[in-house]
């Protein structure tokens, strides 16, 4: 697993997840109703904080944030851009 | 023509979606005043049939008082029947303003303005209060118009994990750096019926200097000694800073909502949030029950005295008859099933026996965290709830789920 993929990981865990309970880079999030678009927002601005990007709001759809996998990919696409 | 053959048959599409994914809302129509027993003609056109309802948020029995009527009519012809003006031109009567004092009385504030709904009151609370340099921190399972009302203000917007008080208390540090921190929680929580920590938030409010915002819909009236609310049950009445609560539940369920708190808060919605600024408020007729609510509960606390009996003799039935209900002391009672499709088929086959109950499944609540959702009266008698029980034995026997707990009930029909 790499730094980024761990990061978001521990984030989604912490601030998710019941204690103890672990994440797996495939999981779904938001259609399994873990993550609501409520409750992501704090997600997206722990990835701009962290990550130093600006992530825009047309890109922080249900399907990009629905998985740790989407998300690291979501995150390294707009470090790229 | 604007509204084109290809607008309709996208509408279509998005109905038939809504269908195919098993969220489209029915209306039952009911043919009598709100009660404890009520005539409902459902499917539209089948014959009306009497039922027990045990669904409704009419906790106090007050929304077919009589006495409550009798003030509604008084009003009436006192008043009149509309305002045809939002409040800051010429639709404040002074009936407004005697409910806006004694709601604030009642609640334990320094003052409080009426909103059209408590909908509208929570739209419209963040925008007029909060700013850009301000965050509120909500409770992830707070109501949807919290969460709107929150999307509408320029205020940042966090969350905790439900009734975490350790997560509460990270975020509480986080946002040290703003300059005004506002906790944001229910009072009770609609779906699960369990009570806020009201007393440790406060506790965490006055540690990490943040205000306190309530919504205490499904408590004003009846939780407490006196039934003033979740901040009296939890020993912080004259505490919060804003409450906001509706006049469409337990305190004769009409509609109508309210903000109460803090002078400056309140003052600032009457300025500044717009559901109250481009809305009329409620109409005389409704101020004038309100207040002969607001009356009989101050002089007594005999009904929320009966629906905290009603509340716990249900749940006992409901534990006694094995099946698998959420903890609390509310006269929210869900009653856990998980599954979807069983969730529809219980209340469907209750309607049958004459028990009118709804199911609630994803996306209202959690997957997997199917129910019905059972509301207690202080309209509903003993027999009530004994026949209510029977009916509920009954569906409960024909699915064979009495005594199963979760794990058992998930292995049976899935999540």
């Amino acid at each position: 697993m790499d730094d980024l993929t761990k990061l978001v990981s521990n984030y989604i865990a912490k601030e998710y997840l019941v204690e103890g309970s672990e994440v797996t880079e495939t999981m779904t999030l938001i259609s399994s109703g873990i993550v609501d678009s409520f409750s992501m927002v704090p997600l997206k601005r722990f990835l701009e904080k962290k990550c130093n990007i600006k992530i825009a709001d047309a890109c922080a759809t249900a399907e990009a944030f629905d998985t740790v996998q989407n998300i690291v990919a979501l995150v390294r696409r707009v470090q790229n851009e | 023509m604007a509204f084109n053959e290809a607008g309709r048959s996208w509408y279509q599409a998005e109905i038939q979606a809504i269908r195919a994914a098993g969220l489209f809302k029915d209306e039952r129509l009911i043919c009598s005043p709100q009660s404890a027993e009520i005539e409902v003609e459902f499917p539209a056109g089948a014959a009306v049939r009497k039922c027990i309802n045990i669904c409704a948020n009419n906790y106090l029995g007050l929304s077919s008082h009589p006495a409550v009527i009798r003030a509604a009519h008084a009003g009436l012809d006192a008043r009149g029947y509309g305002m045809s003006s939002v409040r800051f031109i010429c639709g404040t009567q002074d009936i407004h303003r005697q409910l806006e004092k004694r709601l604030s009385e009642f609640l334990g504030t320094e003052d409080t303005v009426l909103f059209p709904s408590c909908m509208d009151a929570n739209a419209g609370f963040f925008e007029a209060c909060l700013t850009e340099r301000d965050v509120a921190i909500a409770d992830r399972l707070v109501h949807a118009s919290i969460v709107d009302g929150m999307r509408l203000s320029k205020a940042i917007q966090d969350s905790y994990k439900h009734s975490d008080m350790g997560h509460l208390e990270e975020k509480l540090q986080e946002h040290q750096d703003k300059r005004f921190r506002m906790i944001v929680t229910d009072g009770v929580f609609s779906m699960d019926g369990d009570l806020a920590r009201l007393d440790e938030i406060v506790s965490l409010a006055e540690k990490y200097d943040a205000m306190v915002f309530l919504d205490d819909s499904h408590a004003t009236g009846f939780i407490g000694k006196t039934g003033r609310g979740t901040h009296e049950r939890c020993g912080v009445y004259g505490r919060i800073d804003a409450i906001t609560t509706t006049l469409g539940k337990a305190l004769g369920g009409a509609s109508g909502g309210c903000v109460s708190g803090r002078r400056e808060l309140v003052e600032m919605c009457r300025q500044r949030a717009r559901p109250f600024l481009f809305s009329n408020t409620v109409a005389p007729v409704i101020v004038a029950g309100a207040l002969q609510v607001l009356d009989l509960i101050s002089a007594s606390t005999e009904r929320r005295d009966k629906l905290e009996w009603n509340a716990a003799y249900w749940r006992g039935l409901l534990t006694e008859a094995g099946f698998d209900i959420k903890a609390g002391e509310s006269p929210i009672v869900p009653v856990m099933l998980y599954n979807a499709k069983l969730a529809q088929d219980f209340a469907r086959d209750l309607f049958t026996e004459g028990i009118y109950a709804v199911g609630f499944f994803f996306p209202v609540v959690p997957k997997g965290q199917a129910r019905i959702r059972t509301q207690l009266s202080a309209a509903h008698e003993k027999h009530h709830l004994d026949t209510a029980m029977a009916a509920f034995r009954k569906v409960g026997t024909k699915y064979g789920i009495l005594g199963l707990g979760r794990k058992e009930l998930i292995e049976k029909f899935g999540m």
